[in-house]
C-alpha cells in the first residue's frame, strides 16, 4: 500500500543522506522524496512516498524515528491529508496544437509560463494522478521534457506536524 | 582574555572530562596534533595497537567488560577503513563507543587528497550516529554529544571525524555540562499500563518462558532478571549475547537457545504459552523461521529499549519500550503487589516436561575419545578458572562451544561478536578486557583460523604485558564452514582446510610470550593450570583437537526451533 510519510529533521549537512541511506540499506521502496527548509531555518521538512505492507511501513517509521537528526515522523496516510506535486512540462506547440494545448492547460488549471514560436512550457500542480492524467491527455509525441517535484503533503484541519 | 586551546588540546581535554582512562589507537598524518596533545599529558593513556581494526575491538572489549564508553583513535583514509569492521561489530551488538578519526584539512575535503575517504559516508550505515566537525567552535559540544548518544538509549558506536586544520585551530574551551537534543530523547521508563498487561499474562501462564538477551547485560539488569526468574520460578534461557545475564549454574537456567541452543531451551521456547522476551530481538539465529515459530500459539511480552526491535521479525502482543532494568524493577514491583500467584500445578507439569527434554543430554560428547575434544577443553577451562574468568571469543565452532560449556554466572564475563560474527575479534577484545579489569584472568577462546585474523596483536600484548591466555582450539579447519559443508554441501570442503599453519608455540615465543602445544586429552587440565599459574605471562595454548567434531544441537538455517539436528 502507498504511504506518504512526513518528517521534520534538523537542517544539517548529511541529514538527507541518512534518510536516503536508510531506505536503500533496509531495502525499503521509495517512490519520491522532497525536502526543503521550513519557516524555522534549523528544520527541514521532508515528504517521502513509499509503498509496503503495514509491517514494513511500521518499521520504516520506527527506523526513521531512530535517526538521531529526525525530530518528528508522521504517516500522513493514517488520516485526512492533502498532497500536491508540481510538474513543469515543455510541449511542442505548432499550428493547431497551440490552441489544443492551451485548452488542455486551462482544463487542468495549469499555467503557461514560457512561450516560444515552437513550444509552450506549462506549470501544473495537483495530486500525482492529476499530473498523470494530463500527460495521458496530451499527444505523447508533443512532449519535449517533463520535470516533477514529487509529492509534498500536509495534514487536513487541525492535524499539525510541528516541533 | 581567556586562553584559547587548539582543537587537539580540546579533544584531549574532552576525553579527560569524560573520565576516559584508556584510548586505543594508531597514529597517522591527520591525527598528529591530537597525538601531540596525548603525549603532553598522562590522564588519558594511549594503547598502541598494530592495526586499527584491533583498536576498535579493544575499545569494544573494554566497553563490554566495564560498562564504560570505549574510545578509539584512528587516522584518516586507511585508518578509518581498517576501523570499519570494528565499528560494524560494535554497532551490531549495541556497544557504546566513541571513535575519533582524523580527516584531511577542510580545504582539501572532496579533492581526493592523500589519505582522504568520505568517513562519515562510509561509516553511516554502521554507526549509531556520526559527525564531521567543520568548525572548531563545534568541537567540544560535538564530543559531548558523541559520548551522550553512544551511552544512552540503545547504545552504539558514534564517530567524530576531525579535519586536521580543525585540530590545529584555536578557541576558548568550554565543555557543556549536559546535552539537550530535541531530536534525541531516549525513553527509559516503560509504560505502566503495558507492564500491568504483562503482569496479567505472566500470572495466567501455564507454560511460561523467559528469553533474555544482550539488553539485560547492556542495561546492567542481571540482578533484576535474577530476582524476577527466582520469584516466579519460571525457566529462563539466554541468547548468545545475554549469557551471564542469568546465572548458568542455577537449575532454572535451561541453557542458551537458538541455532546452537540446547534442546530444552529451544523446545521450551517453541512450546511455551507465555513468552517474556527481555532485551532480545528474535534475530535469525534465534528464530530461524518465524512462520514455524507461530505453528504454536503463545502470547509474547517484549521489553526492549528500541521500538524498532519490537515486532520486526516476530509479532508480539504486549510491547514495552523502556530500559530493561527500569522496566524489570517496575514489573517486579507490580508482581509483588498482586495477591494472585502463578499457577503452581501447571508450572510443575511444565517443569516436568522441560526436565524430560533436559534428560536428552543434548550437549553430550565422547569423553573417552583418544583425541582432544574441544568441548572438553572448555569444560576444563571452566573448572580451572572456577568460572571466574573473562572469556572473549572469536567466531566459529569454538565460539559456540565456549557459549555452551562455560557456565557464565555473572554478566559482562562473556565477550563475543554475536551480531556481525567478526573473526579476529577475540584477541584485541581480550586486550581491552584486560585493561578494564587489571589482575583478572582473561582468556581468549579462538581457533587457528580466527586467531590469524588479528594475530599481530600479540605484539601489543607484549608491549603492555597483558597476561591473556589464548585457548586455540586447533582443528586445522575453519570448523564452522567445514561443518556446514559436511551437512549442506555434500562434504565438499571448499577452501576450509587451514594449510600451512605456523608453529604457534614458536610464533608466540618470537613475540616474547609463552607457547604450549597440547596434544593429549590427559594433558589438558594440567596444561591449563600451568598456564593460569603464569599470572604475568601471555600463554598461547595450542590445543590439537578432533578435526571432525561438530557443534550440536543445530537448527539449520531457516528451520524451526524444534527441527534440531541432535548428536
Amino acid at each position: 500500500m502507498r504511504h506518504i510519510i512526513s518528517l521534520l529533521m534538523e537542517n544539517e549537512a548529511g541529514a538527507l543522506s541518512r534518510v536516503a541511506g536508510l531506505f536503500s540499506s533496509r531495502a525499503y521502496n521509495i517512490e519520491s522524496l522532497t525536502v526543503a527548509p521550513t519557516e524555522d531555518p534549523t528544520l527541514s521538512r521532508m515528504t517521502v512516498v513509499t509503498t509496503g505492507s503495514d509491517d514494513v511501513v511500521e518499521q520504516i517509521t520506527k527506523q526513521l524515528n531512530k535517526l538521531i537528526e529526525v525530530v518528528k515522523v508522521v504517516d500522513l496516510s493514517e488520516g485526512d491529508h492533502i498532497e500536491r506535486e508540481m510538474m513543469l512540462i515543455k510541449l511542442r506547440a505548432v499550428g493547431e496544437d497551440r490552441q489544443e494545448i492551451k485548452r488542455m492547460a486551462d482544463i487542468f488549471r495549469g499555467r503557461i509560463i514560457d512561450v516560444t514560436d515552437k513550444s509552450y512550457t506549462i506549470e501544473l500542480t495537483g495530486t500525482g494522478s492529476k499530473l498523470d492524467a494530463f500527460l495521458d491527455g496530451v499527444n505523447r509525441s508533443a512532449i519535449l521534457e517533463t520535470v516533477r517535484t514529487g509529492a509534498s503533503g500536509i495534514g487536513r484541519g487541525e492535524r499539525i506536524l510541528k516541533v | 582574555m581567556e586562553t584559547e586551546l587548539t582543537g587537539a588540546e580540546i579533544t584531549v581535554r574532552c576525553l579527560q572530562k569524560e573520565g576516559v582512562d584508556y584510548i586505543f589507537g594508531y597514529p597517522g598524518g591527520a591525527v598528529l596534533f591530537i597525538y601531540d596533545e596525548l603525549f603532553k599529558q598522562d590522564k588519558v593513556r594511549h594503547v598502541l595497537v598494530r592495526h586499527e581494526q584491533a583498536a576498535v575491538h579493544a575499545a569494544d572489549g573494554y566497553a563490554r567488560s566495564s560498562n564504560k564508553v570505549g574510545v578509539a583513535l584512528v587516522t584518516s583514509g586507511p585508518g578509518v577503513t581498517n576501523a570499519v569492521t570494528g565499528i560494524a561489530t560494535a554497532y551490531m551488538d549495541s556497544i557504546p563507543l566513541v571513535v575519533i578519526s582524523g580527516q584531511v584539512p577542510t580545504h582539501a575535503i572532496g579533492l581526493d587528497a592523500f589519505q582522504e575517504v568520505d568517513t562519515v559516508g562510509i561509516t553511516r550505515p554502521c554507526v549509531k550516529h556520526n559527525f564531521l566537525v567543520k568548525e572548531i567552535g563545534e568541537l567540544a559540544a560535538t564530543i559531548k554529544k558523541a559520548f551522550y548518544i553512544a551511552s544512552t538509549g540503545r547504545p552504539g558506536p558514534v564517530l567524530v571525524d576531525i579535519p586536521k586544520d580543525v585540530s590545529q585551530q584555536t578557541t576558548v574551551f568550554r565543555y557543556p555540562e549536559s546535552v539537550a537534543m530535541r531530536s534525541y530523547n531516549p525513553v527509559t521508563k516503560g509504560h505502566s499500563g503495558q507492564i500491568k498487561k504483562a503482569v496479567q499474562l505472566i500470572l495466567g501462564a501455564k507454560r511460561p518462558m523467559i528469553y533474555a538477551g544482550g539488553g539485560v547485560i547492556l542495561s546492567d539488569a542481571a540482578p533484576q532478571l535474577t530476582e524476577l526468574v527466582q520469584m516466579l520460578g519460571f525457566p529462563c534461557t539466554n541468547t548468545l549475547m545475554g549469557l551471564g545475564g542469568y546465572p548458568a549454574t542455577d537449575p532454572r537456567f535451561v541453557g542458551m537457545l537458538g541455532m546452537h541452543g540446547t534442546y530444552e531451551a529451544n523446545m521450551a521456547m517453541q512450546h511455551c504459552d507465555v513468552l517474556v522476551a527481555i532485551g532480545a530481538r528474535f534475530d535469525d539465529r534465534v528464530i530461524g523461521n518465524p512462520k514455524h515459530f507461530f505453528n504454536e500459539e503463545r502470547r509474547i511480552i517484549h521489553i526492549d529499549i528500541d521500538p524498532s526491535s519490537i515486532s520486526k521479525r516476530v509479532k508480539v502482543d504486549v510491547p514495552i519500550v523502556g530500559s530493561v532494568s527500569d522496566v524489570l524493577v517496575e514489573l517486579i514491583k507490580q508482581l509483588k503487589s498482586r495477591k494472585e500467584t502463578v499457577d503452581q500445578a501447571a508450572l510443575d507439569a511444565w517443569w516436568a516436561q522441560i526436565e524430560s527434554w533436559r534428560s536428552r543430554d543434548c550437549l553430550k560428547y565422547d569423553r573417552e575419545a583418544p583425541v582432544i575434544k574441544p568441548q572438553m577443553v572448555i569444560e576444563k577451562l571452566y573448572k580451572v578458572t572456577g568460572g571466574n574468568a573473562f572469556i572473549t571469543s572469536d567466531v566459529g565452532q569454538h565460539q559456540m562451544w565456549a557459549a555452551q560449556f562455560y557456565k557464565f554466572d555473572k554478566p559482562r564475563r562473556w565477550i563475543n561478536s554475536g551480531g556481525l560474527g567478526t573473526m579476529g575479534f577475540g584477541l584485541p577484545a581480550a586486550m581491552g578486557v584486560q585493561f578494564a579489569n587489571p589482575g583478572s584472568p582473561v582468556a581468549c577462546v579462538t581457533g587457528e583460523a580466527s586467531i590469524q585474523m588479528c594475530i599481530q596483536e600479540l605484539s601489543t600484548c607484549k608491549q603492555y604485558n597483558l597476561p591473556i591466555k589464548i585457548i586455540n582450539l586447533n582443528n586445522r579447519y575453519m570448523g564452522m564452514v567445514r561443518q556446514w559443508q559436511e551437512f549442506f554441501h555434500g562434504n565438499r570442503y571448499a577452501e576450509s582446510y587451514m594449510d600451512a599453519l605456523p608453529d604457534f608455540v614458536r610464533l608466540a615465543e618470537s613475540y616474547g610470550h609463552v607457547g604450549m602445544k597440547i596434544q593429549q586429552p590427559g594433558d589438558v587440565e594440567d596444561a591449563l593450570r600451568e598456564a593460569f599459574g603464569l599470572k604475568d605471562k601471555l600463554v598461547f595454548m595450542d590445543f590439537v583437537t578432533d578435526q571432525t567434531e561438530n557443534v550440536f544441537p543445530m537448527v539449520p538455517g531457516g528451520k524451526g526451533l524444534s527441527e534440531m539436528i541432535l548428536v
